[in-house]
Parts: structure tokens; sequence; C-alpha cells
């Protein structure tokens, strides 16, 4: 019973790290998102050019590499190095996400037909009134269900962060292996379907909520 | 000098030349109906008149005014294009109203809007503020009221019928009393049962004296609310005239083949 008590204390203190690197992610990778879906949709070509290629290069790549070179190349190539290895993989976590979300707002942005836009337009709107009134409540409400999916998925990502030692809860499950205790690393599921539940009742209420109209 | 002067209006979409010169006059008032096929350049006028296109060539002018004379490249701003479409109204085929605000807060939106910048930047007190919002709310139920729905006030658009949002469309249009409003084949999207209640409505803003411009495919309507009736083909205006001549001794083969078609 002690020893029980030992693992999930420690496992504890790794999920608290888990659900800081989820929480700050998220915090920031949301707006961040958002902003480079506006690049994406830039009529002005190079700029749509840049953020294209960036989109591209941070989906094409795994989040485990990109870990790696955040960590790795400020000190090794500028000799500066970074500040330490959660604050890495906040970074790494925060630029792939908002490629990810990114691609999920351009498709909800783009499913608003453009007379909402329009309506807007010749009732005197400036258009980031438009956006900010008309186009983002339904952006929302569309895109709850695919960002729900990502962000379901960014709980569970999180344990790449062991990669460079960062001591979240896989990593903290994995220090019993030494003592020829492998449980606590199945045990570690417990909180991942904890947290994940928590989070799918969230959207779920989410989408009832906006369920008062129809886009 | 007419109210309304549009200018040889011209517009194209790639190679393909939509508008091949639009002239005509508009006196206040009046109301004019623009008929005309599929594909004749009815709704592209509307929209250049409304600046959600910008003619390539042509003037518009407002109550002695040139709000808009086509020069080259025609790069506008958004300020500019809100001055200018502040002039004109439209109402369109697929009434686009906001679905997440009620029929109220759709009327409401727009001068709410307008308000809290004119707040800024005239530096308003919040009694000078608060006095401007009632008179908001006070208009937009008149308005709800004018169009037979201010029980609906608070109802979203999914939970209206075609019909139902239309009215509560030009109740919104009306909200910014513009100088001229523009309905873009108003009944087009509905059942032909509920065709009539915004047929209805329409005609009651014609007794109160506004400048109206209607793009329809209802016959029988344009003929009984137009002072003025224009026919339009391939671009270009084939035939105006007054509902009496057009629809009774149209000139044209192009008007009277059209017309025999859609009786």
């Amino acid at each position: 019973m002690a020893l029980f008590f030992e693992v999930t204390l420690s496992l504890l203190k790794g999920f608290g790290t888990t659900c800081s690197i989820f929480g700050l992610t998220l915090v920031l990778a949301l707006p961040l998102g958002l902003l480079i879906s506006f690049g994406t949709m830039s009529k002005f070509l190079p700029v749509k050019a840049v953020f294209k290629t960036f989109v591209w290069i941070i989906r094409g790549v795994p989040l485990m590499l990109q870990l790696f070179v955040v960590f790795y190349v400020p000190g090794f190539v500028f000799g500066v190095p970074i500040a330490s290895r959660f604050v890495a993989t906040v970074i790494a976590f925060v630029i792939n996400y908002a490629c990810y979300f990114s691609e999920i707002y351009r498709a909800g942005i783009e499913a608003i037909p453009v007379g909402q836009t329009e309506a807007g337009e010749v009732l005197g709107m400036t258009k980031w009134q438009i956006f900010r009134k008309v186009i983002f409540m339904q952006v929302v409400k569309r895109i709850i269900p695919p960002m729900g999916n990502e962000i379901i998925t960014l709980v569970k990502d999180t344990a790449l962060a062991r990669v460079i030692a960062v001591t979240e809860i896989i990593w903290r499950a994995e220090q019993f292996t030494s003592r020829a205790l492998i449980w606590p690393l199945f045990y570690t599921a417990v909180f991942y379907l904890a947290f994940v539940g928590a989070l799918t009742l969230l959207f779920g209420r989410a989408e009832k909520k906006l369920a008062y109209y129809k886009v | 000098m007419s109210f309304l002067t549009v200018k040889n209006i011209r517009k194209s979409f790639g190679s393909t030349e939509v508008l091949r010169g639009i002239d005509f006059t508009l006196e206040k008032g009046e109301v004019v109906s623009i008929i005309g096929s599929s594909g004749s350049g009815k709704t592209t006028l509307l929209r250049c008149l409304n600046f959600l296109e910008i003619a390539d060539v042509g003037e518009i002018s407002v109550d002695g005014t040139v709000i808009f004379e086509a020069i080259g490249t025609n790069a506008l701003s958004d300020n500019d294009l809100r001055e200018k479409r502040a002039r004109f109204g439209l109402v369109f085929q697929s009434f686009n109203l906001f679905p997440q605000y009620t029929a109220f807060e759709n009327l409401t939106l727009a001068p709410k809007l307008k308000l809290e910048e004119k707040a800024r930047q005239e530096k308003l007190t919040a009694a000078e503020k608060k006095a401007a919002l009632g008179e908001i709310t006070v208009r937009a139920e008149r308005l709800l009221e004018q169009v037979g729905l201010l029980e609906k006030r608070d109802f979203y658009p999914c939970q209206l019928s075609g019909g139902q949002q239309q009215r509560v469309a030009i109740a919104r249009a009306l909200m910014l009393s513009p100088d001229i409003l523009c309905f873009d084949e108003p009944t087009s999207a509905l059942d032909p049962e509920l065709t009539g209640e915004v047929l209805r409505v329409i005609r009651s803003l014609k007794d109160s004296e506004r400048t109206m411009i209607i793009v329809t495919h209802e016959m029988e309507f344009a003929r009984n609310v137009s002072d003025k009736v224009i026919f339009m083909a391939d671009g270009v205006i084939e035939e105006a005239g007054t509902p009496e001549e057009v629809f009774g001794n149209p000139k044209s083969e192009k008007t009277k083949a059209f017309l025999s078609v859609t009786k």
C-alpha cells in the first residue's frame, strides 16, 4: 500500500507537468493558430507562400524531431542554450499545434458563406467588425468537433516530452522500471483517461451551448 | 438633376463583359423594377451600386454628389467603401441574416457598432450614449412591427420561416435609413406561398415614399409596384419605360420574347 501511494504521488507530480505543457500549449497555440490561418489565407501571395511553407514543414516533420531541434539547436548552433527542458517543450508544442489549429480555423472560416461578409459590408461594418461580430462565432461553432479531436491528441502527445527528459507522467512511471515495477506505466492510463473524459464532457457541453443557432 | 444618376457602368469578370454600359436615372421616391433573364447582368448591377463589386467604368451620383467615378485601378480603402455604401441598402436573395443573433439583434448590430465608433470619436458621455442606444432599440422595434414581426423579436433566424427571415432582412436594411434600398430577387429563394408576405412588405414601403430598385422575376408585382421598369438583356438596358409601356406595349423584340415566356 505504501508503494501504491508512493507511485501515485510521483505520477501525480508528473501529471502536473503534463497538465502544464497541455495548458500552456493550448492557451498560446489557439491564438497563434488563428494568426497563422490569416497568413495562409492572405491575398498577398508572398505572405501566403511563406505561411503555407511553414505549415508544410511543421506538419511534415515528427513532433519528436521538433522537440530535439528546439532543445539542442539554440545551444549547439548559436551558443545560447535554451532556458530549460520545459520551456523547449512548450515552444515546440505551441508551434506544432498552432500549425494544426491554423488548418482547422482555415477550414472553418472558408466554410462560412460569403453572403455573411457581404451582409456586414452593406450594413457599413468594417472588415474587423465583420470578423469579430459575425464570422468568428460561426467559425467557433463549426470547429468545436475537429478542435476537440486535436486537443485530445495534444493530451497524449505531451508524453513525447520525455525524449528530452522532461519529468512528465510517463517519464516518472519509467523511473520505477529500474525497480522492476512495470505496472506504474500502465497505471498512467488512468490519469489520461480521466483527463480526456473530462475534456470530452466539456466539448459536449460547449456544442450543446451553441446549439441554439444553426450555421 | 435626378436623385440617382448612373452613367455608363461597365463591369467585366475576366474576359466576360457582364455590364456593357448601363445608364439610368431615378427620382426620389420612385420605384424601379429591373427584369430580364438570368445572366443579363441585373444582380451585378445591384452589386456595383452597393460596391460589393467595383465597376470598371462609369459614374454614380446620388442627390447631386458624385459618389463613384471609375478611375483606372479603383483602389478604394475599406473606409471609402463604407462611406459610399451608406447611401445604399441591399436585401439579398438568400436573406443572409446572422444566424447567431436574434431578429432584434440582427437589426441593432450594425447601428450599435456605428454608435460605439461615434462615441469614441466624439467622446460622447455615458448619458448621451444611453439615449442613442435607446433610440436604436425603439427604431428596431418599430421596424419589426412595420414588417409584422414584433412578436418574433427574440427568435433566431433558424426559428423563422423563409418569408419571415426575409422580412427581418428588409427591416435590418432599413435600420440605417439608406437613400436607396435595393432588392436582389427578394422572393426567389422562397416557397411560392411565402412570397406574398414579402411582396406586401415591399409594397408598404412604397407608400412611405422610399426610393427603391427591385430586381425581380415577379412580373405581376413589378407591373403593379413600379414607377419605371427596366428590361436588361446581355449586359445592356434593352428597354425602359413605365410599366404600361414595357409590359403593355414592348418595342424591342427581346422584351417581347422575354415577356411571352414569363407570362
